[in-house]
């Protein structure tokens, strides 16, 4: 297996555990679980033990190994730097094997035979793809400066739908030169390689290449972080370059027309970064830029922020699998908690996963009088003075 | 072997002692001056062994250019007075012994040296550099340093083999023969120490002052004068060249900054004051370091200059600390140029 | 063992309990050399009471429990060497109280030392607790069991002499309270009642379960430095540590010596770091240590290292986390260390043993010295890494551990937190009469002998 020479390297210090400053663990599983086996260090030793024989496969064993939520967490904080940055691959190229022997726990089987059969997880037609910009009037695309892509949590998830609407028709108000795919879009696969369907994924890269090519598409905004990381890391380049933006940056880069014209005075507001903008892509000022723009807007920063960032278990196919389940030590319970604890009446979110995790988490937790979700868009939109028709 | 250019007839002869009564440390009358030269001469010991602070700054006062501090330095490790305690001076002679890593390599004009400090070479970058080659790495370390250590030796028995590095494995066959030295202290190695030992240099040092002043004349059009009062960070191994200051001078005025008029400058500079730490003069340390820098806040400074990586490792916490930025000249020249600290 | 399963399901709820092949893999070892262990069942309890309602389930099966903190401790104590229940107390990691003006913190034995420092540092900023140099994962209470040490050790002894209290579960189920808590609703020290904390301090577990701790907290000085003397001569250190130590004003004395790099071969550092409240006090603190040491600074024969502010960042953490990183010096992700407890005027004597023993067993090494209270006595350690996907490297540090262990008991020092074949030295040497009365402890609190088996095994 690749990678399998760094795993007997691990220490199990639990750094990876942590954020920077130890306030809390970091590690979606490790907090869920809080068995040594569900730390990455743990997953590390656990996964050594596995390759060479000592442990069987089981549905624990699996378990184990899908419960990342592949936030990076580990990456950042281990301090090892001469395989700190090959520890998600290993775990990737485990879940591959498992995926190859078939001995994947039921929930992510499932989710790759709908991604695989359906073209999403969700196992609706392709027709359906589109309907969430109806009434908007967007434009398919036809050689505009962007291609938007929606993905498949924000063209057929109930929430996520709400954000891709706010998204898009933000960037239509502010006069962004784009098109979308409709139903001709295709799931960018992020998901599937993070589970370890290299097949699958490989696949819809081709798919989306083609579409891209066919177009002549040079520039994508991604509404999700996910699809922002497989288009800008994942996707080959010498096939068919084309640059790829998150909304927040596009957003971002028109902060001086939002400036002024958003205003909410005693605006409390504390923001979540999500891992596959932030940690995994380094962004973290774009959508503060953004909310600073809403004038009178207060930002009360959580004490995990950027780099720390507390994961909300969106990730590597949680939001689909939910191996990290939702009770009171899921971490987007943890995290919802956390962020009512600044003090602000909402939480911005930039990623329609976290959006609908912490959501519903609020919901648990029984904080919804106290907190709201709201993503970023959303956020403008609700806030804006005329000056936005 | 290589026998230090040094002449006794001509301290006997000096009715000055300059080294001495000029030394912004011992601050010699020149009857005490006159009595402890004499002393060095003879090879006895002197008090001047035990308390010279290894600021070089003699080397520039002495108006014969004979070398006073390199002298001084051979009698302290002749007569075994070490200005700095014995187990650093070795764990710095190892620390700092060439690995003998280096691979020949292609280079091109301009070519930078920077010396064995690769943490910097992230500063050669823009249309200051366009087209640079840099080189780097313990092989091509510069050695001045072993003058604070009493360590002569360690010069004598090392630099010809780092300026062989750096010919036979860079400069030779690339056909170059200039070489950028980012550094005083480099500079001042191959055109003022290293002829003074009799070690051929079979290259030519330019230093980067000279360099920037040149380069800011082809980009002239591009530059936006900054309007700030900036403060300059003399080195102790500026002291073996002064013939650079003046390039500092052009080099603020091109680009629009007022070299502030102050105390602790140009033949008065003030050390950084690291040297003095590794003596166990924290004290020392401390003052020289507080007069400096209140030397620069009082003149107004928005900004100091360095040009050796010690001095700005030493002062570049405090400065920031007292709201003066610390940078390097060539980051000063790239704010000019509208490139700004994250280059272009 | 289905039934037991239900039993401690029962206690700690299903999702808290785990027979599994992968957790009896992990919780059967260490980082450490110790060949693993495994236990019958992992759990992991959330509260008092349901440690209590576990250790009456152990007790009535006679099935041995083994408390465990962080798991860091490299020398196996917390493998199940007879089987059994595995109590891994991480869920036990609530803060309870601050009392600022009597500086102490009362903690659940789980809290790791990161989250502590993180807490303090957020919402008692004037307050600090000694933290250990493992890993922020390691725990307040693992630690202060096995008479840790750490940053503030040098000024206020080992973290179990910084112990105000503790509430404790007796192998036979009682709760019992230790300290002032028994009788006051304030947890201020042990003293003046009959200091019973001696029951559970550095017996590894064999006397019953820790679940809750009150320690010292100390002023979080807002300035801090680090000098860092430097000599060639081992001889000279125990003047060296004497004198800075005398001085009373440094918070931590800790030397490190090292054979690679190659700088820093043959030579003996010791950082002294120290804080104060305002920059002229740190000089004169400064001042004052540097004036202890003029004698061997005039002969040139030490020095403090002349560190620019950027480079000193390493040495003024706590914990540092440059030291985790030796267990990649073989690139396999292991190290284990003695921690020799000894005089401080048998520096030299350890030193060149440390030397000498990884010459013989062709290991590398690492070697250091934490100073206990001034100068009390030391923490010195030697620290062998190893491949751990190489056999014969293991072996080769576990022999090292082996000998470098006899060595410290014949030149006087007392391992410290020693794995199992080191225990056995350690009572091979000790007083019969110490050792009828740790018998006696043990069968007293103990009588069905559950607790941790295997460990101070002097019956």
């Amino acid at each position: 297996m690749e990678f399998a020479d760094i795993l007997h390297r691990c220490f199990r210090c639990g750094y990876c555990k942590f954020p920077n400053n130890y306030q809390d663990f970091n590690c979606p599983s490790y907090s869920k679980f809080r068995f040594e086996t569900y730390s990455p260090g743990g997953r590390m030793w656990v996964l050594r033990a596995w390759l060479n024989g000592e442990l069987k496969t089981t549905p624990r064993l699996a378990e184990i190994l899908f419960s990342c939520a592949t936030c990076g967490n580990c990456v950042e904080h281990c301090v090892f730097p001469k395989f700190k940055d090959d520890i998600l691959h290993a775990f990737l190229a485990a879940r591959e094997e498992m995926v190859n022997q078939g001995t994947v726990p039921p929930a992510v089987r499932d989710y790759l035979k709908a991604l695989q059969v359906h073209g999403n997880p969700y196992r609706l037609p392709a027709g359906e793809r589109g309907k969430w910009q109806d009434g908007l009037g967007l434009e398919l695309y036809s050689g505009q400066e962007y291609l938007f892509h929606a993905g498949c949590v924000g063209s057929l998830d109930e929430r996520g739908m709400k954000m891709a609407r706010s998204v898009a028709g933000l960037l239509k108000k502010l006069e962004v030169s784009f098109g979308i795919l409709g139903t001709k879009e295709n799931c960018d696969g992020n998901e599937a390689l993070f589970l370890g369907e290299k097949g699958v994924f490989n696949s819809l890269v081709e798919r989306n290449i083609q579409e891209f090519q066919s177009r002549g598409v040079k520039k994508v905004i991604a509404l999700s972080p996910h699809a922002y990381h497989a288009f800008k890391n994942d996707y080959p380049k010498n096939s068919y370059p084309f640059e790829v933006f998150h909304y927040t940056q596009i957003l971002a880069m028109q902060s001086k027309k939002l400036m002024g014209l958003c205003s909410q005075p005693g605006l409390r507001i504390t923001y979540h970064d999500p891992c596959y903008l932030g940690r995994h892509n380094k962004e973290y000022q774009a959508p503060r830029k953004i909310l600073k723009s809403i004038s009178g807007l207060q930002l009360l920063e959580m004490g995990r922020v950027k780099e720390n960032a507390f994961c909300c278990g969106g990730g590597g196919g949680n939001f689909f699998t939910d191996l990290l389940g939702s009770g009171p030590e899921s971490p987007a319970r943890g995290r919802i908690r956390e962020a009512a604890e600044t003090g602000a009446s909402i939480l911005a979110v930039a990623c329609p996963n976290c959006a609908k995790m912490l959501e519903d988490a609020a919901k648990a937790e029984n904080l919804e009088g106290k907190i709201a979700v709201k993503e970023i868009s959303e956020l403008i939109q609700e806030h804006r003075a005329e000056g936005i028709a | 072997m290589n026998d230090l250019k040094f002449s006794g007839e001509i301290c006997e002869k000096c009715e000055t002692f300059d080294c001495l009564t000029r030394c912004q440390y011992l601050k010699m009358d020149l009857k005490t001056a006159k009595e402890e030269r004499h002393r060095l001469l003879r090879g006895e010991e002197s008090r001047v062994l035990e308390e010279c602070v290894t600021c070089y700054a003699c080397e520039e006062y002495c108006p014969y250019g004979n070398h006073p501090f390199y002298h001084l330095v051979d009698q302290q490790e002749k007569l075994g007075v070490w200005p700095v305690p014995q187990p650093i001076t070795k764990q710095q002679v190892l620390m700092m012994a060439p690995r003998g890593k280096i691979t020949p390599k292609k280079v091109q004009p301009p070519v930078i040296n920077m010396c064995y400090f690769p943490m910097l070479t992230g500063s050669i970058r823009g249309k200051l550099f366009d087209g640079a080659s840099t080189i780097v790495g313990s092989d091509i370390f510069c050695n001045v340093m072993w003058l604070h250590f009493g360590k002569n030796s360690v010069i004598r028995q090392r630099l010809p083999e780092m300026i062989a590095n750096i010919w036979d494995h860079y400069l030779k066959d690339s056909g170059v023969n200039e070489l950028i030295c980012f550094h005083d202290e480099c500079y001042g190695t191959y055109t003022h120490l290293a002829p003074a030992f009799g070690i051929p240099v079979p290259f030519k040092p330019i230093h980067i002052f000279d360099y920037l002043n040149k380069k800011l004349d082809e980009l002239k059009d591009l530059i936006k004068p900054l309007g700030q009062k900036v403060a300059y960070q003399r080195s102790c191994s500026n002291r073996l060249v002064p013939e650079t200051q003046p390039w500092v001078d052009e080099i603020f005025q091109k680009i629009g900054a007022e070299r502030v008029d102050r105390k602790y400058d140009r033949e008065n500079a003030l050390c950084c004051g690291a040297v003095f730490r590794a003596q166990q003069q924290d004290d020392l340390a401390d003052d020289v370091q507080k007069r400096n820098l209140d030397d620069m806040a009082a003149a107004g400074a928005k900004f100091c200059v360095f040009s050796c990586p010690a001095c700005l490792f030493t002062l570049g916490e405090p400065i920031l600390k007292r709201g003066i930025m610390p940078i390097l000249m060539n980051d000063l020249c790239q704010i000019a140029l509208g490139e700004g600290m994250k280059g272009g | 063992m289905e039934n037991l399963f239900k039993e401690l399901a029962q206690i700690v709820g299903p999702s808290y309990v785990s027979n599994q092949p992968e957790e009896r893999f992990i919780y059967s070892r260490d980082p450490g050399t110790m060949e693993p262990r495994e236990p019958d069942f992992v759990v992991l309890p959330a509260t008092t009471d349901e440690v209590r309602k576990i250790v009456l389930l152990a007790n009535r099966r006679k099935i041995p429990l083994v408390p465990m903190g962080g798991g860091l401790v490299l020398s196996g104590l917390s493998r199940a060497l007879k089987g059994g229940i595995v109590l891994d107390m991480k869920r036990m990691n609530r803060i309870l109280e601050v009392n600022e003006k009597s500086r102490y913190a009362l903690v659940e034995a789980g809290t790791s030392q990161g989250m502590l420092q993180a807490y303090l540092k957020k919402n008692h900023p004037t307050l600090k607790h000694s933290v250990p140099d493992s890993p922020p994962m390691a725990t307040i209470g693992g630690n202060v069991l096995i008479h840790g040490s750490g940053h503030l050790s040098h000024a206020a002894g080992f973290h179990s002499d910084m112990l105000n209290g503790m509430e404790v579960i007796l192998p036979t189920g009682e709760v019992v309270k230790i300290g002032s808590c028994s009788t006051s609703p304030y947890w201020f020290g042990r003293a003046p009642l009959p200091d019973l904390a001696g029951l559970f301090l550095g017996w590894f577990g064999t006397t019953g379960v820790v679940t809750k701790l009150a320690i010292k907290l100390y002023p979080n000085r807002p300035y801090q430095d680090v000098g860092v003397f430097v000599t060639e001569d081992p001889e000279l250190v125990p003047e060296v540590l004497y004198q800075a130590a005398g001085v009373q004003v440094a918070e931590d004395i800790t030397a490190w010596m090292t054979p690679k790099p190659d700088w820093a071969k043959g030579f003996q550092h010791i950082n002294i770091n120290y804080a104060a409240d305002a920059p002229e006090e740190l000089i004169w603190k400064r001042n004052l240590i540097r004036a202890s040491l003029k004698g061997l600074i005039s002969r040139k024969v030490g020095g403090f290292l002349p560190l620019p502010p950027p480079m000193k960042k390493n040495f003024l953490e706590a914990p540092q986390t440059t030291l985790a990183q030796f267990a990649d010096v073989r690139k396999g992700g292991g190290f284990e260390y003695v921690g020799g407890i000894m005089p401080i005027d048998l520096f030299p004597r350890a030193y060149r043993a440390g030397i000498d023993i990884a010459a013989r067993q062709g290991t590398t090494y690492s070697t250091g010295a934490r100073i206990i209270g001034l100068g009390h006595c030391m923490m010195f350690f030697f620290a062998y890494p190893f491949n751990r996907a190489d056999e014969s490297d293991v072996d080769r540090a576990r022999r090292a551990l082996e000998e470098t262990n006899r060595e410290v008991l014949e030149m006087g020092g007392i391992p410290w937190k020693a794995e199992a074949p080191a225990q056995k030295q350690i009572i091979g040497r000790m007083d019969p009469h110490t050792l009828a009365l740790i018998n006696r402890v043990q069968s007293m609190l103990d009588p069905q002998g559950i607790m941790n088996p295997g460990n101070w095994e002097v019956r």
